[in-house]
């Protein structure tokens, strides 16, 4: 049974919104929003669809979070966006918001933002004002988990914040230079969850942290199912296991298993997509060979196939950045990336054909699902 | 009152206008004074450890300042600018 989606789309300039039909067979592309501005993620509330947040920033202005309560037909700016504390020992003032992250659904108001430098903010009321979260951001390792030049050409960054769905309190984040921490008291205190993930660019290629986690998810059915995409490779772990499991190997070799992000179903636990870039030689993180493909498995990562049809067969160099790749949870399920070259594709039938619903908008950043007005 | 030009990046915050008036006895007073008219526009302009942004400009009359602590005289001219290249 399908219905009626929009996605939220954050590019380099500013947002746009697609409205499907029914069938999400006809596309209806509204905006843009915010022209100009930078949006690295446009987010609805799944506790209530009507509220909406922006993380934005441009070239010139510092960053803040932009927010609707209406759907999206009018919006403000928060009162007070995340910062750091006056005097922060460590000189640190938030270069962008980069993470958006509803809270739990026994935690109305509640959002999480991840930042550039690499800290986690926390709003209790919708998102209009945000608190710095001490025992991350002043955590006795911080310095360690996230040195000042490290991470990537744009920046550290924390990356993503994902919260349990049986559980407030517990929450991992992926980030740019400490691999995933966990937390099981709602941030007050966190530890590296990195067992056996892989290090390329460090002298022990296993360290406790220093690891780039790019992407983390929960299976939606089975959330102690972790996926992982890794800047090394595409990982598993099923807790309350600790030992990250590199099931990237059975990728095809020519392709590898470097990329942003992997997608959960909605339903089953043993499948799941990425994108992957290509990250031979001078990484061009472009699709590998020009060909652009979804590669699944349906069988917790021993096995991958390719989704290409539809994509363009040769000079398709676009890639995926880790925002931007988002699934549906319709029966089958519709799988929705946005392009470096600003275009999207869809899929109604979970990655066997894909179609370009949409083309020239600036580069896209973020393509998230939300329910249709 | 010190007469405070507006750049093109912060007339959402002003209404549109690209020329106030502020009060201040230092360039962050002034600043903090815009921002209890236009709530939202000092920290675009200026991050949480009070360092001015990397692709903002504030001149007081012809000089450039590089600190909210410098001195604005009343009856004098702050400017900001946003200067950023790259596409």
């Amino acid at each position: 049974m399908t219905q009626a989606i929009q996605l939220l789309v954050g590019t380099r300039k500013g947002a746009w919104t697609l409205l499907s039909d029914a069938g999400r067979e006809r596309w209806t592309v509204r905006g843009p929003l915010f022209l100009g501005q930078i949006i690295n993620h446009f987010v609805a509330d799944p506790r209530d669809p009507r509220v909406m947040l922006m993380a934005a920033a441009t070239g010139h202005l510092g960053p803040t979070i932009l927010r609707s309560i209406d759907g999206g037909a009018t919006w403000t700016e928060a009162t007070r966006p995340p910062a750091f504390p006056k005097g922060d020992p460590h000189g640190r003032a938030v270069d962008h918001s980069f993470w958006v992250e509803p809270g739990h659904a026994d935690e109305p108001g509640v959002w999480w933002v991840g930042t550039s430098p690499p800290a986690l903010f926390r709003s209790a009321d919708g998102g209009d004002t945000w608190d710095s979260v001490e025992g991350l951001n002043n955590h006795p390792m911080v310095m360690e988990w996230f040195p000042p030049e490290g991470g990537t050409p744009d920046g550290a960054i924390l990356n993503q914040v994902v919260v349990d769905p049986r559980d407030p309190r517990h929450m991992y984040l992926a980030t740019c230079s400490a691999g995933v921490l966990e937390t099981t008291d709602q941030g007050a205190s966190w530890r590296p969850l990195n067992q056996n993930v892989r290090c390329d660019f460090l002298p022990d290629p296993y360290p406790e942290f220093g690891q780039d986690a790019h992407f983390l998810s929960l299976a939606p059915s089975d959330p102690d199912r972790l996926w992982q995409q890794n800047h090394c490779g595409i990982y598993r772990l099923d807790r309350p296991g600790e030992r990250w499991t590199r099931i990237g190997e059975a990728m095809p070799k020519e392709i590898g298993d470097i990329g942003f992000t992997i997608v959960p179903h909605a339903r089953d636990r043993e499948t799941a997509w990425v994108w992957p870039m290509d990250g031979t030689d001078v990484w061009p993180r472009t699709s590998p060979g020009g060909r652009p493909a979804a590669y699944r498995t349906r069988d917790g990562g021993a096995s991958w196939e390719r989704q290409d049809r539809g994509f363009p067969a040769e000079q398709g160099w676009f890639t995926v950045k880790r925002q931007a790749f988002c699934a549906d949870a319709c029966d089958p399920m519709g799988l929705y990336i946005g392009a470096t070259n600003g275009e999207i594709w869809a899929s109604g039938d979970e990655g066997g054909q894909w179609r370009q619903i949409c083309a020239h908008l600036p580069e896209i950043y973020s393509v998230t699902v939300a329910p249709a007005p | 009152m010190i007469q405070v030009s507006i750049p093109s990046q912060l007339i959402a915050y002003t209404g549109g206008a690209t020329r106030v008036e502020a009060a201040g006895a230092t360039v962050g007073a002034v600043l903090s004074d815009l921002d209890d008219r236009y709530p939202g526009l000092k920290f675009r302009v200026v991050d949480e450890q009070d360092r001015i942004r990397r692709h903002m400009r504030i001149f007081v009359g012809q000089d450039e300042v590089k600190s909210l602590t410098v001195p604005v005289r009343d009856g004098g001219e702050l400017l900001i600018f946003g200067a950023l290249s790259g596409g």
